[in-house]
């Protein structure tokens, strides 16, 4: 009687698992992605910022890559001993994703390095103290 | 097993972000970011999307941790303490995630066959691709043949945001470039010579890999997106361990130039050919008598032409960040 019941609860558990483990990429991405939002909102270093939108930026890849896998799937490439594929249309939108992703930081890397000549300085608040300064300036 | 390393290899993502958020010296922020990037590859492999794990491992731990190094050089090491409003900030990262999370309970379960997105486009590729445009590796049809559009505008994208790197940072034809690299180059030469030595015996097999991935995209993982990165990748190394002039004295940045508006102009050269064969724009059947010969010429030469661009684009984008980085640590002397 115990035994069945202790048979039960695992049952329960395991289908719990694997309900759980079912969601878990979309956990970790909708986590990933708050923690690179996080970082864009509450940080004042450009830097910083930047890293936080790229791992934004990869939190997207990995939902949709997460989204075109199949179970018992295999890699799209044609095979005739293969029945089962992953669904290649998400991989050809990431794929290119990436490269433009990092050709745009190199811009946003490029922008932040001119802040820096101007301005002396990468944190916002120091850059909007200055610009404060300034504006304060020609008031006069 | 497979659901195994998937969760370990995301569980290990995460710690990494929550440590980039922690950490206030930027170096060992973007050391982790590197190895985020090479994470997120293997995560890329276990589920089965190996043209992106390619793409992402040279980009995430490759070029992205490069260019990020470089630019926290001239823009300094440390972030300061401050942060505005953190409270507010975590309450409104926590109920916008709460909300994502409450939506993700309608998502179908991960790896679930008969999910939506597998039941329209996907299904044609698979069986069809073979038959229409006869080449193996469903990824590169898709991406060269099927969205060729799409990629060429992704691909002018990356053209786009060379050029603004370069209006944005060029020194590359000031006199005063030409001049202050011989200390560090010295340095270099005295310091590093362990690191150069094996380098100089990689690069070749570097680049041989890129050429092999660039050429074989059709047949297996790869194309020109990573033939490109890998390409530039090797140049980059190159450039980093035996100075800037030398690399330059090697290929000039007139050439990368060249290069980058010829890959795009290829691209579109091969969709106007069949513009003027009577078809559609980029539609390749026309250019060869036999429709799957033409769709495979048209393959590799836009295959090419997304190689040279996006090879030249980022040894440019490179270029200039290193340049000027130059440039401010002499006037800085």
């Amino acid at each position: 009687m115990v035994v069945n019941k202790l048979g039960v609860a695992m049952d329960i558990l395991m289908s719990a698992g694997l309900r759980i483990a079912g969601f878990y990429n979309y956990w970790v991405v909708i986590s990933l992605m708050m923690t690179g939002f996080y970082i864009v909102i509450s940080h004042g270093n450009l830097i910083k910022k930047i890293i936080g939108l790229s791992i934004f930026q990869t939190s997207v890849f990995i939902f949709y890559i997460s989204m075109a896998n199949v179970e018992g799937g295999s890699a799209p490439i044609l095979n005739s001993e293969i029945v089962q594929y992953s669904n290649p249309l998400p991989h050809v939108l990431i794929l290119t994703a990436i490269v433009v992703a990092i050709a745009t930081t190199a811009l946003a890397l490029a922008l932040v390095v001119r802040i820096k000549e101007a301005f002396g300085s990468v944190e916002e608040e120091e850059i909007q103290a200055l610009v404060e300064k300034n504006k304060d300036a020609k008031a006069c | 097993m497979e659901l195994f390393v998937n969760v370990i290899l995301l569980s290990f993502l995460l710690a990494i972000a929550l440590a980039i958020v922690r950490m206030k010296d930027l170096f060992a922020v973007i050391m982790l970011a590197g190895i985020y990037g090479l994470l997120s590859a293997s995560f890329f492999v276990v589920v089965d999307a190996v043209d992106v794990a390619i793409t992402e491992a040279a980009v995430g731990a490759g070029v992205f941790t490069l260019l990020m190094l470089v630019a926290t050089v001239m823009a300094g090491r440390y972030e300061q303490g401050a942060r505005h409003k953190p409270l507010l900030a975590l309450a409104v990262v926590f109920i916008t995630g709460s909300l994502l999370i409450y939506g993700s309970l309608d998502m179908p379960a991960f790896g679930y066959g008969p999910a939506p997105d597998h039941q329209h486009v996907d299904s044609h590729y698979i069986n069809e691709s073979m038959s229409e445009v006869g080449v193996p590796n469903i990824v590169t049809a898709v991406l060269a043949s099927y969205r060729g559009f799409d990629t060429l505008g992704e691909l002018l994208v990356i053209f786009t945001a060379g050029v603004a790197v370069m209006a944005l940072l060029s020194t590359l034809y000031d006199s005063h470039s030409n001049l202050g690299t011989g200390p560090e180059n010295k340095w270099l030469y005295e310091q590093q010579m362990p690191i150069r030595l094996v380098v100089k015996i990689l690069i070749p097999f570097i680049m041989l890999f890129a050429f092999y991935i660039q050429f074989h995209g059709d047949y297996g993982p790869g194309g020109g997106f990573q033939a490109g990165l890998i390409l530039a990748s090797a140049i980059i190394l190159y450039a980093m361990l035996f100075g800037i002039r030398t690399a330059k004295q090697v290929i000039s940045p007139r050439f990368y130039q060249c290069l980058s508006a010829f890959g795009i102009l290829l691209y579109g050269g091969v969709g106007v050919v069949a513009l003027l064969n009577g078809e559609h724009f980029l539609d390749y059947s026309v250019l060869f008598t036999d429709p799957l010969a033409g769709q495979h010429v048209g393959i590799v030469l836009v295959e090419l032409g997304i190689g040279c661009t996006v090879f030249s684009t980022m040894i440019l984008i490179f270029l200039n960040f290193y340049e000027r980085k130059n440039n401010q640590l002499d006037g800085c002397q």
